[in-house]
C-alpha cells in the first residue's frame, strides 16, 4: 500500500514550521491505523538537523530537495518538485498546511495532478464508503471533515477514485505529538534537476520580504483568559492579562472583540482566528457564536463569564458564572492569590 | 493588440447574514432564504483590473463568470463599474463541480480569450472558503500564480509588481506575463457603480434573461447589441464532459451535518464572593490551575 507524505514549511529560522509537525503528528497516527509509512517532503536552502526535527515525530522517511533558489518559497519550483515526487511515489494521502504556502502550492498540486483537494479541514479520519448508485465499496478512504458556508455546517468530504487523498489543516487545529525520542528513518536525498520542469520555474522574483516570527503564541497555552465584546473596552481587558498572569496563562479574544479595537488580531480564536485546546478556557464576555466555538470548544474545561444566561457559551461551559466580568474578574485574581501557595 | 484582462467573478449565498431561517428542518441549507451577492473578494478583484485600466489606455476588462443564468447580475454590476465586456459561463453540466471541474471550464473559456496578459481572481469565495480556484486556472493555463495580491505597484506589457499580504508579513514579488493574480481582502475595495455606465447597460441581457423577460428587446437590440450578454455552453467551450459536474469532481460530499450545540453538564455559579472562592478552590484541587 502506499504511504502519507506530509509537506513541510520552513519557517525564517530555518526550522520546520509548527503546522507542519502538528500535521507529522496525525499523520503517523493514520499511517499506524492504515500500518503504512508516514514520509515527509522537504523543500528548501540550508536546512540543518533535518533528522533530529523530524524523526522524533515518527517519520520513517524524509525526501529532501535544496537549493539556494528554493527558499523563500515560491510556487513554481515547490509545485515541480512535489508533482513529480508524487508521480513517482504515488502517496495515498497527501497533507498540506492550511498557510499562505500551503494554500498557494496545494491546489496547483491537485490540479497537476487531477486530484481532489479538501481545503481547511478540522479533523481527519479513516473509513468506509458505499456508493449508493454503485453499491461498490471503498475501504479505509480519508475523511476530510471541514466547516462549510460560513461554518453553519460540517462537511464529510472523501476522494474515492484519484489519488493521493490531499488536504489542508490549519496551524493549531491538529496537537503536536512527539512519538519517541530514539526512532531513525530513511532520508532521501533528491536530485532538483531530475524533479524541476525548466529554468522557467523560476521566472518569480521576490523584491521585498518582511516575514515576522510567530509572536504571541496562544497556541501553546495551556491556560487561556479569552475575552469578548462583553468586556467593554480596551481598559477592562488589563483585567484579563492580570488574571492571565497571575494564573499562567495567555489572553485571547473573540472577533468582536478585535475588531472592536480591544486587542490584536494575533490574539483571535475561532474559525478565521486560530483554533485552541487548552487545558482551562475561560470565557469573558463571549456570546459563543458558531465561529467562536469552531476554535475552542475542544477545551478540557470552559468557564464562562457572563450576565447572560442564555448566552449560547455556558451551554458548552463546564461552569458558568452569572455577572459582571469586571466584578468577577477581580475576584478570581484576590481568592487565587489567597488559596495557592 | 489590447491589454487584456479577464476577471474571475462568482455569485455566492451572503453566508456572513446567516438567519434562523437558513436551514430547513432536515438540516440541509436552505439557499433561497440567502441573498445572492458579489464574492467580495471578486470586487477587489475587479478593482485592480480596473486601476490598470485607468493606468494604461489600451486596456480591456472582461469579466467571466461560471454559474446559473441569473449570475448574469454579477456580469452587469461589473460593467456599471467600469468593466468592458462579460461572459457567462453556464450550462446544467456544470452542475456539481467542485474546484477541479470548475477551474478545467473557466480555464477553457480564459483559453478561448487569448492573447490575454492577465487573470484576476478573488483570493476565495465566501461559500466555500477554499482559495483553490485561482491557482488551479493558473496551473491548467500554465501560467505563474501570485496569491493574496494587496496592492498593485507597477505594470507593463511584460511585466507585474504586487505586494503581497502573508500571514505573518508581507512579500513583492515580480511576475512576467501572462499571469494570474488572486486578490486579498486587504486590496482597495471596488469603485462604486457608475451612473453613466448603470444608464447605458442596464438593459444588457444574456439570451436565456431575453426569454423571460414580457417585453421584447428586438430593437432596442438591434439598435445596440453590446447589450448582449454572451452565455457559453460546454459545447462552445469544447469542453470534455466527463471532466465536467459530478464525474469530473473527485471530491464527494459524504455528509453534511448542521451545526448544534451539545449541551453540557453545567455548574451554575454566581458571582457572590463564596461561590468564586469555592471554584477557584475546585480549580486548584483538580491541578487544571496550579
Ligand atoms: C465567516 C465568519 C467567520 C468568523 N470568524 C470568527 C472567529 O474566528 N472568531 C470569533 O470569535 N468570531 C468569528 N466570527 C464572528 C462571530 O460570528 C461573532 O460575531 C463573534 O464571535 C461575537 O463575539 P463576542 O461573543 O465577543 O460578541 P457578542 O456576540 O457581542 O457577545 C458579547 C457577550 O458578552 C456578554 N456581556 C456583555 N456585557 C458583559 C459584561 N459586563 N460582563 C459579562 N458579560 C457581558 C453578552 O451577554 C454577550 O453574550 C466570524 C463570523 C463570520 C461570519
Ligand atoms: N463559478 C465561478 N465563476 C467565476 N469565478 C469563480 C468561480 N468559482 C471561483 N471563482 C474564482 O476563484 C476564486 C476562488 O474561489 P474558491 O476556490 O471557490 O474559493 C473566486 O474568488 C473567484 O474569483
Amino acid at each position: 500500500m502506499n504511504n502519507i507524505f506530509v509537506y513541510c514549511e520552513i519557517t525564517e529560522e530555518g526550522t520546520i514550521a509548527d503546522v507542519s509537525l502538528e500535521l507529522l503528528s496525525k499523520g503517523r497516527k493514520l499511517a499506524n491505523e492504515l500500518n503504512i509509512k508516514l514520509e515527509a517532503v522537504v523543500i528548501g536552502s540550508q536546512i540543518t538537523d533535518i533528522e533530529s526535527q523530524l524523526f522524533p515525530y515518527g517519520v520513517d522517511v524524509i525526501h529532501i530537495a535544496q537549493d539556494t533558489r528554493l527558499f523563500p518559497y515560491t510556487t513554481l519550483p515547490h509545485a515541480a518538485i512535489v508533482v513529480n515526487l508524487f508521480k513517482e511515489e504515488k502517496p495515498e494521502i497527501a497533507l498540506f498546511g492550511a498557510t499562505s504556502i500551503g494554500r498557494d502550492l496545494a491546489p496547483r498540486v491537485a490540479s497537476a495532478l487531477k486530484c481532489g483537494l479538501t481545503a481547511d479541514c478540522t479533523s481527519l479520519e479513516i473509513g468506509d464508503h458505499t456508493e449508493n448508485k454503485t453499491q461498490t465499496t471503498y475501504k479505509n478512504l480519508l475523511y476530510q471533515i471541514r466547516p462549510a458556508f460560513g461554518g453553519n455546517i460540517i462537511a464529510t468530504i472523501i476522494n474515492p477514485d484519484t489519488r493521493p487523498q490531499m488536504a489542508t489543516v490549519r496551524e493549531g487545529v491538529m496537537k503536536k505529538e512527539i512519538t519517541s525520542k530514539s526512532t531513525k528513518g530513511e532520508v532521501k536525498v533528491l536530485d532538483i534537476e531530475q524533479y524541476l520542469s525548466s529554468d522557467d520555474d523560476f521566472v518569480l522574483e521576490i523584491i521585498e520580504r518582511h516575514v515576522e516570527q510567530q509572536k504571541v503564541n496562544i497556541k501553546g497555552a495551556q491556560i487561556i483568559i479569552a475575552g469578548g465584546y462583553g468586556v467593554g473596552s480596551k481598559e477592562n481587558f488589563d483585567l484579563l492579562f492580570n488574571l492571565a498572569e497571575v494564573i499562567g496563562g495567555e489572553v485571547g479574544a473573540s472577533r468582536a472583540a478585535v475588531d472592536a479595537g480591544y486587542v490584536e488580531h494575533a490574539r483571535q480564536i475561532g474559525q478565521t482566528g486560530v483554533t485552541v485546546r487548552p487545558k482551562l478556557y475561560i470565557a469573558c464576555g463571549i456570546s459563543g457564536a458558531v465561529q467562536h466555538r469552531a476554535g475552542m470548544d475542544q477545551s478540557a474545561k470552559i468557564i464562562s463569564i457572563n450576565n447572560d444566561p442564555k448566552a449560547p457559551i455556558n451551554k458548552i461551559a463546564d461552569y458558568t458564572i452569572i455577572g459582571s466580568v469586571s466584578d468577577i474578574v477581580p475576584k478570581m485574581i484576590k481568592y487565587y492569590k489567597a488559596n495557592s501557595k | 493588440m489590447s491589454f487584456r484582462i479577464v476577471v474571475l467573478a462568482k455569485q455566492v449565498p451572503d453566508t456572513r447574514n446567516v438567519g434562523k431561517d437558513a436551514m430547513k428542518a432536515d438540516g440541509t441549507v436552505n439557499r433561497a432564504a440567502l441573498p445572492a451577492i458579489y464574492n467580495p473578494e471578486d470586487l477587489n478583484a475587479l478593482e485592480m483590473a480596473l486601476q490598470i485600466k485607468k493606468m494604461r489606455n489600451d486596456v480591456e476588462v472582461i469579466i467571466l463568470t461560471m454559474g446559473p443564468p441569473r449570475a448574469a447580475e454579477i456580469i452587469r454590476e461589473s460593467i456599471y463599474r467600469g468593466a468592458d465586456k462579460g461572459y457567462l459561463i453556464t450550462d446544467r453540466k456544470f452542475a456539481g463541480s467542485d474546484t477541479l471541474a470548475t477551474s478545467y471550464a473557466i480555464s477553457l473559456a480564459i483559453k478561448k480569450l487569448a492573447p490575454y496578459h492577465l487573470v484576476i481572481s478573488g483570493r476565495q469565495a465566501i461559500d466555500g472558503d477554499t482559495a483553490q480556484v485561482g491557482p488551479q486556472a493558473a496551473e491548467k493555463l500554465g501560467i505563474p500564480q501570485i496569491t493574496y495580491a494587496e496592492e498593485l505597484l507597477e505594470v507593463d506589457e511584460n511585466h507585474i509588481v504586487i505586494k503581497r499580504r502573508l500571514e505573518r508579513g508581507i512579500e513583492v514579488v515580480k511576475s512576467p506575463l501572462p499571469a494570474l493574480i488572486t486578490v486579498h481582502s486587504s486590496a482597495p475595495d471596488c469603485r462604486a457603480r457608475n451612473a453613466k455606465l448603470l444608464m447605458k447597460y442596464k438593459h444588457a441581457r444574456t439570451v436565456t434573461e431575453l426569454q423571460e423577460e414580457t417585453r421584447d428587446y428586438t430593437e432596442l437590440y438591434n439598435k445596440r447589441p453590446y447589450l448582449q450578454i454572451d452565455e457559453w455552453t460546454v459545447a462552445d467551450l469544447d469542453a470534455d464532459v466527463e471532466m465536467l459536474g459530478l464525474s469530473g469532481s473527485p471530491t464527494k460530499v459524504k455528509k453534511i451535518e448542521n451545526v448544534v450545540l451539545q449541551q453540557k453538564d453545567s455548574v451554575l455559579l454566581t458571582d457572590s464572593d463564596k461561590d468564586i472562592e469555592l471554584l477557584i478552590k475546585e480549580l486548584l484541587s483538580t491541578h487544571i490551575i496550579g
